[in-house]
């Protein structure tokens, strides 16, 4: 990897050291969505903007660009299935579309809530691949550009 | 309640700076402070989880403009041309519209209950029923992934659909040489 690629050492080096914070609360704000303000989407984005952040520290070339972008849109297609999956799992053992078909829990645990926190998920890898994918189809526009 | 006020005014005067500016950079700042305020409005009025939302939204939008702004202009050419006959038509129709609509509104806003106080009954149902029924202390997870899920959905179709316009529409194979 060549060092001209990308933004200033600084950049580089401060990104290394906080990309790591910002996805771990990225994580955090969806696994507690049921608990505290937050949830899927929110900590979906997040999660987009500690990988953005990266990519626009250090650059990319167009090959790994492509690469990224079908990977991108993998997670969001499987996201997407797995939040559908959870519905027609309530429909399956219970007969109605998202039905919240697990046991509730105690209030107030990190285990409760029955298929909230699994949508929680389901959702935040769909929102995060997909608004990670959109830019990255829109930083691959430059080299359709430059054909 | 005056902060909230202080910030609303604030939200209109960055927001007629963005589209009065020349400089497309500041503008997008503008933009910025217009998106940042909205959120701190959300905080006043006591909704943290679309303020999480509006924040994190915003800095991803800025990144995406600033960006898209650095390849390609600084200067907006259309600000400070002389106006068009259409151009002047155009504003005197907004007014009137505008005008219309206003007195329109001020009718409809004085039958509006006070706030906090909401016109539906099923908020109280959802807040009553929230916890003992899905067992999740946030609120607002419990109507968008349980009571309404179905909502959630077809807003997930709706993103989904977006990232695929724009996937297809920046593809690199298939695009005429």
């Amino acid at each position: 990897m060549s060092t001209r690629q990308g933004m200033s050492l600084i950049v580089k080096t401060v990104t290394n050291i906080i990309v790591g914070f910002i996805f771990i609360y990225g994580v955090y704000i969806i696994l507690h969505g049921h608990l505290t303000p937050g949830g899927g989407f929110a900590g979906g984005v997040i999660i987009a903007g500690a990988f953005i952040l990266r990519f626009l520290a250090f650059g990319s070339g167009a090959k790994s660009e492509k690469k990224s972008l079908n990977t991108a849109s993998m997670f969001e297609s499987a996201g997407g299935i797995l939040f559908i999956g959870i519905a027609i799992l309530g429909l399956l053992l219970a007969g109605t579309f998202f039905l919240n078909f697990l046991p509730k829990g105690t209030p107030f645990y990190l285990l409760s809530a029955g298929i909230i926190p699994l949508c929680n998920i389901a959702i935040s890898i769909k929102v995060g691949a997909g608004l990670f994918s959109i830019f990255l189809a829109l930083a691959a526009m430059k080299y359709v550009m430059e054909d | 309640m005056i902060e909230l006020y202080l910030f609303l005014v604030f939200t209109i005067i960055a927001a007629i700076v963005a589209t009065e500016i020349k400089d497309l950079l500041a503008a997008v700042i503008s933009l910025g402070a217009v998106g940042f305020s909205v959120a701190i409005i959300f905080v006043l009025i006591q909704a943290p989880d679309l303020a999480i939302v509006q924040i994190v939204i915003e800095v991803l939008t800025i990144v995406i403009f600033v960006a898209v702004i650095l390849r390609t202009t600084h200067i907006d050419e259309t600000i400070g041309k002389k106006l068009s006959g259409t151009h002047i038509f155009s504003i005197v129709l907004y007014a009137v519209f505008a005008l219309l609509f206003l007195i329109v509104i001020f009718r409809s806003f004085q039958e509006m209950p006070d706030f906090g106080n909401p016109i539906m009954r099923v908020a109280s149902e959802y807040i009553r029923l929230g916890l003992p029924q899905t067992g999740g202390a946030n609120i607002v997870a419990d109507v968008i992934l349980d009571f309404r899920a179905l909502d959630t959905l077809g807003e997930a179709t709706v993103l989904f659909t977006a990232v695929i316009g724009v996937v297809a529409l920046m593809r690199k194979s298939g695009r005429k040489k």
